[in-house]
């Protein structure tokens, strides 16, 4: 058990590392805004979500709008049930009832992504590694919220490239390995471009238009390269 | 902002936030048996990145697209030498920053 909490541990380490660059530049943007440090710091450790803080920040500067919070928050968020659903599929034994309702809550795309890779996921491993990104994210918030002044233009900008240079090493190194998923990949990463560009179509809230394209390309990826029963490591079937 | 708006607000983010995660986590038991079902959750959560990395990586630098562009190509290349995620990450931020840099003193 404690084996595996260390073992989780390290795999979270890199994820870590990434959430401190991509916090420090929310913890940036959220002083930038007007919120204090603290405030800053205290959302990024409750909602944990690049996307979804990104969103919520600046729809917190005006008031009033709790609905509008609500319905960007669930779709922007909406992907988190998949991986939840995909993940519950791969959990070992030992990790149900409470357990699932406590790490539950740390159900990110990177932790999910790293976790997804495992055979059979078992709490102590997917609790060591929720440990990193956890404090890399609440600490990158806070050192961005305090240092964000002080750091060239230059080098922030840079560092706002890192979440998605991350994205890319999760999706790439898999296409690599599994050739048919190129095509959900491409599917998606054009549909999104329509989206983004096509008049009309780039009105679409982001976090919508992203659920949209998420799901076609997944759908059509399950249409043409279903996987079979054998690859999902279902053992108990 | 005041305090009671600023915790309300906290509270319904914070709150869907989790309750999007773990009430499916924590409320699916059964191992699902429908192929078509088990390849869509297989591709997700790629389908996922890809749609938010691309176009808009392209618009995370500040405007500045040629140098998001070179790194994000840098990420892509190096992502096909090595899985590990920060050695991914600095080397887009490096690209991105040299990049940048270069484009500035080309354009000055």
């Amino acid at each position: 058990m404690m084996q595996s909490y260390i073992r989780g541990l390290k795999a979270g380490v890199p994820i870590g590392i990434g959430y401190l660059s991509v916090s420090f530049g929310l913890g940036i943007l959220a002083v930038s805004l007007g919120f204090h440090v603290w405030q800053a710091v205290v959302v990024s450790m409750l909602t944990l979500t690049s996307a979804g803080q990104l969103s919520g920040f600046h729809t917190m500067c005006i008031p009033g709008q709790y609905m509008e919070m609500l319905i960007s928050q669930m779709t922007i968020n909406v992907r988190y049930s998949f991986m939840s659903v995909c993940l519950s599929q791969k959990t070992d034994s030992g990790f149900k009832g409470i357990y699932r309702w406590l790490l539950g809550f740390f159900m990110t795309d990177e932790i999910f992504a790293v976790a997804s890779t495992e055979k059979s996921v078992s709490r102590s491993f997917f609790f060591g590694l929720t440990a990193a990104p956890f404090f890399g994210w609440t600490i990158g918030t806070l050192l961005g919220a305090l240092l964000g002044d002080i750091l060239p233009e230059r080098v922030m900008s840079a560092l706002c490239i890192a979440i998605y240079a991350m994205f890319v090493a999760i999706v790439i190194p898999q296409v690599r390995e599994e050739k048919s998923l190129a095509v959900p990949v491409l599917c998606s990463v054009l549909l999104s471009t329509v989206f983004y560009y096509f008049p009309v179509l780039n009105r679409i809230s982001s976090g919508i238009s992203m659920t949209v394209c998420a799901v076609a390309a997944a759908v059509i990826g399950a249409l043409l390269f279903p996987k079979k029963p054998e690859e999902e490591e279902n053992t108990d079937e | 902002m005041n305090n009671s708006e600023f915790f309300l607000y906290l509270l319904i983010m914070s709150g869907s936030t989790y309750l999007i995660r773990a009430v499916p986590f924590a409320l699916m038991r059964k191992k699902i048996k429908n192929p078509f079902i088990n390849s869509f959750l297989h591709y997700i959560p790629y389908t996922v990145l890809a749609a938010m990395t691309f176009p808009s990586a392209l618009y995370a630098t500040g405007g500045n697209v040629p140098a998001a562009a070179v790194g994000l190509l840098a990420a892509v290349l190096v992502s096909l030498k090595t899985k590990n995620l920060t050695v991914v990450a600095i080397t887009g931020c490096v690209a991105v920053f040299l990049a940048d840099l270069i484009f500035s003193v080309l354009a000055a």
